[in-house]
């Protein structure tokens, strides 16, 4: 076991090494220069801008830019935002833990309720209920975003005001953050009803982020059930008598599992690009929506940090995934 | 939990809080996060409201709804003779914010001044570059280096500026965000523990609103600043609830959970007005959208084919599909709500026919011609695609024919300046410090053709007379001498003026004593809430 995870970390790094070309390539093919958006409309006369071009080291060759930017990674240093002048790897770990909540809150919904949604409807295969289930997936993996959002924020918390409209919590409260997911903080904040007030937030972004996993997640999980529900040991275990919850619980779901979490693991990447749109309309301070702003500010240090940090994260999560599987699935070790 | 309930529980948790029976609490539900909280590192509206007016003040400021400026922090100023140099009297007994992080043994005096100013001029200034990439943008950008000759203390009290040419801006831009006091006695002691960075994260300043706490890209909070030298405030906390979506601000506004919001989308504002408990603000902003002819380039250089095209375009369309309603057609250079602005002064009809006969009489037939249109979305000018459509469809009607082209950003800003670049580009200014200079010598100037001047026009007397304007410093004499300038200006039609977009203001009923600025600022000092 310890050798597939050493193997599987080894892979890891010329990964890590194309990925930060990548990033750093990326946001400079963009047209668009960022000492020229710095003006906007207020022209900046040309001894100005090739004053700032130095000072922003953007004058330099690209590859001694690339090398530096390397160079800072190895020691931790992320370079400083363009716009806000403070260290790149300070903002991320400042907005990443709101990110996180939100995205945990919205796959654990999203499996909670997709795997059950999916074994339901593998079993009933062809039944109205099966139908209903996949065809509101179908809904689910279509619904744009935006749109979403603002319908669930008009009804529940405009029209139905069972819910507050944005934010992560009342303005009523007010503690400094400890650990930055604040589910935890207003819990050890001890302020009453401060948690209630965070869960309240959470429960209509959770639920916008999680809509387009749920039903993906849901979908695989039929399939993956299907599959396994006609093979000769799932015959054999229903013929020995065992009765269908435990054929189903024990012998079918976990091997369906297999290709489920592969599909979880890759939701990871859909949940961040969910997670831009969603902070935007639910003024969910996180990375989704800072990345997004700094992409349209061409904010070199931020957009090349915050790609490499995101994808060393997605790195990790796959890593995990590989390590589950192996433990799910002997095989895969050898 | 209702909406209304959780207002409630604010308001109850700010009366524990202050220990008052009264407390109150206002909430902005604003479009976007500061930058940081020092106003001379960056140039966003945004971040101005939330440092600059706030927790600072300069030694002028913006007399609040005008662009006039008035005594701040200086109580009076002389100007010598020769307009070079400026003696400003400071204000006795200004008191600094007393917080958790500073406490100041002394009040507001020359050296607070000295080095607000300094810090940004002097590259061998100790705070120069105290955040990694501080480029001073808007002391540089408004020509500070170049202008300024000295700085002195004259004594604890007073401080004089000495330029190195006439200057009438001069007193505007020192009420402008990037020209506010910051406090030495705070600089010092962050400097002594190492934590100059601080300066930009807990600003520290003589404004009605201390700075309190800001969790990134969620919630600013600031307290009312008790000894506030133009006095009490009727609020005690001031909150700044980040809000970056029109549609959900208008949310929260109507469910109780802000009490004012910058920039709704044009399409809410009926419905908003008509709202049981929210009332609607607006005033014509300082801007203006144009599209500037290459007054260089053939037929362009013709002034008849620049006032028949101008005759050609249907303003109101733009207003109505392009705005909704929420802006006024452009007559003049600057907006109506900046001192000089040429009422006299009457539009070019909307008249295609006669359009159509100027062009002939011209000698221009089959003009084909390209429209630059914005790729971004700006507060002038909403959406430039569609009012160049709108623009292209005028134009076939006189038998011009129009390709519309548009690039990225920056690349638009950039190409857009070339002097020898095609057809007619569509931009946009919105205004720095109130001073019709900053529209008319700016934008039109003759030493800005190849920059900010996309009509690449430079007139002899349009340029005498704002060039004249900047040098004298009585008010009245300057207004008109721009005045003047404008009748020029329509004479000529370097642009087609297209529209001055509308600054709209919806608010909860119960707010009173906020004051709409022509400059865009929000800004909180002498707001209430009245049930």
């Amino acid at each position: 076991m310890l050798r597939f995870f050493l193997g599987r970390l080894a892979v890891l790094i010329p990964t890590f090494i194309g990925v930060s070309i990548v990033a750093f390539t990326f946001i400079r093919i963009l047209p668009g220069d960022p000492v020229m958006l710095m003006s906007g409309e207020r022209v900046m006369s040309p001894e100005r801008y090739a004053e700032l071009n130095q000072q922003l080291g953007f004058d330099r060759p690209l590859w001694v830019q690339y090398f530096d930017f390397l160079g800072g990674v190895l020691t931790g240093d992320l370079g400083n935002s363009i716009v806000t002048k403070r260290p790149v790897l300070n903002e991320f770990f400042t907005l990443f833990p709101a990110t996180l909540e939100l995205s945990l809150c919205a796959i654990i919904l999203a499996v909670l309720i997709g795997v059950p949604l999916g074994i339901i409807a593998a079993v009933r295969r062809g039944s109205w209920l099966d139908q209903s289930i996949m065809g509101a997936a179908l809904v689910g993996y279509s619904m744009p975003i935006f749109w979403w959002g603002l319908l669930l924020i008009i009804l529940f918390s405009g029209i139905l005001q069972w819910t507050p409209v944005s934010g992560r919590i009342s303005l009523l409260y007010y503690f400094p953050p400890v650990t930055g997911f604040m589910l935890v903080d207003s819990l050890l904040s001890g302020q009453e009803g401060a948690f209630r007030s965070a869960v309240s937030h959470l429960v209509l972004p959770s639920i916008v982020l999680a809509t387009i996993p749920l039903a993906v997640i849901a979908r695989q999980t039929r399939s993956a059930m299907l599959e396994v529900l006609g093979e000769d040991y799932v015959r054999t275990a229903r013929s020995k008598g065992l009765p269908p919850r435990r054929v189903i619980g024990l012998h079918a779901l976990r091997n369906a599992l297999i290709p489920v979490i592969t599909t979880i693991g890759l939701q990871v990447g859909v949940l961040i690009a969910g997670a831009i749109l969603t902070e935007t309309i639910f003024s969910w301070p996180g990375i989704g929506k800072w990345m997004v702003d700094s992409v349209f500010r061409r904010d070199y240090a931020v957009v090349q940090g915050g790609l490499l940090l995101i994808a060393g994260l997605i790195m990790l999560v796959n890593l995990l995934v590989d390590v589950l599987y192996g433990l799910i699935n002997p095989r895969i070790r050898h | 939990m209702t909406s209304k309930l959780t207002f409630a529980a604010i308001l109850m948790a700010a009366t524990a809080i202050s220990g008052t029976a009264a407390a109150k609490t206002f909430v902005y539900c604003s479009e976007g996060s500061p930058e940081g909280f020092d106003p001379g590192l960056y140039t966003a509206g945004t971040t101005f409201d939330a440092a600059a007016h706030t927790v600072y003040n300069r030694l002028l400021e913006f007399k609040p709804g005008t662009t006039e400026t008035v005594p701040g922090l200086a109580e009076s100023w002389d100007i010598s003779e020769d307009g070079l140099e400026y003696t400003f009297h400071l204000r006795p007994g200004v008191k600094f914010q007393t917080t958790d992080f500073f406490t100041p043994t002394r009040d507001l005096n020359a050296d607070d001044v000295l080095f607000s100013f300094e810090r940004q001029w002097q590259d061998d200034h100790p705070w120069h570059q105290y955040v990694a990439g501080a480029s001073w943008e808007y002391f540089n950008g408004m020509g500070f280096p170049d202008l300024i000759e000295s700085i002195e203390k004259v004594d604890d009290m007073t401080v004089r500026f000495t330029l190195k040419r006439r200057e009438a801006p001069f007193l505007a831009n020192l009420a402008m965000p990037f020209s506010s006091i910051v406090s030495r006695e705070y600089a010092d002691q962050l400097e002594a523990a190492g934590n100059e960075q601080l300066m930009n994260q807990q600003p520290l300043g003589t404004g009605p609103f201390e700075f309190v706490a800001y969790q990134t890209d969620a919630v600013i909070r600031y307290r009312a600043h008790e000894d506030f030298w133009n006095g009490e405030q009727a609020i005690d906390d001031l909150v700044f609830s980040i809000t970056p979506d029109a549609s959900v601000r208008y949310q929260k506004l109507q469910a109780g959970e802000c009490h004012l919001m910058p920039y709704p989308n044009a399409a809410d504002v009926e419905a908003m007005k008509s709202h049981p408990d929210l009332k609607v603000m607006e005033q014509e902003g300082l801007n203006v959208a144009y599209l500037a002819y290459n007054t260089t380039q053939a037929p362009f250089d013709n002034v008849q084919v620049r006032k028949a095209l101008n005759m050609a375009i249907n303003k109101e369309a733009i207003v109505d599909a392009v705005f909704q309603g929420q802006a006024t057609p452009a007559k003049n250079p600057i907006p109506p709500t900046m001192w000089s602005y040429n009422e006299e002064i009457e539009d070019d009809p909307y008249d295609p026919e006669a359009a159509r006969q100027m062009l002939e009489e011209a000698g221009v037939t089959d003009l084909s011609m390209k429209i630059w249109a914005m790729p971004v979305s700006r507060p002038y000018m909403l959406n430039a695609r569609r009012a160049a459509e709108l623009i292209q469809s005028d134009f076939a009607e006189i038998g011009v024919d129009v390709e519309i082209v548009s690039y990225e950003w920056a690349e638009y800003l950039d190409r857009s300046r070339a002097e020898d670049r095609d057809g007619a580009v569509m931009l946009g200014w919105t205004g720095d410090n109130g001073d019709p200079d900053n529209f008319l010598h700016t934008l039109l100037g003759c030493d800005a053709v190849g920059g900010n001047n996309r009509a690449q026009w430079c007139n002899e007397e349009f340029e005498d007379l704002v060039v004249q304007a900047k040098q004298v410093t009585d008010q009245e004499e300057r207004a008109e001498l721009y005045r003047q300038a404008q009748e020029v200006f329509k004479q000529e039609a370097p642009w087609a003026t297209l529209v001055h977009s509308l600054s709209i203001v919806p608010m909860r009923k119960e707010v009173e004593g906020f004051v709409q600025s022509p400059l865009g600022d929000f800004a909180f000092e002498g707001v209430d809430l009245v049930e």
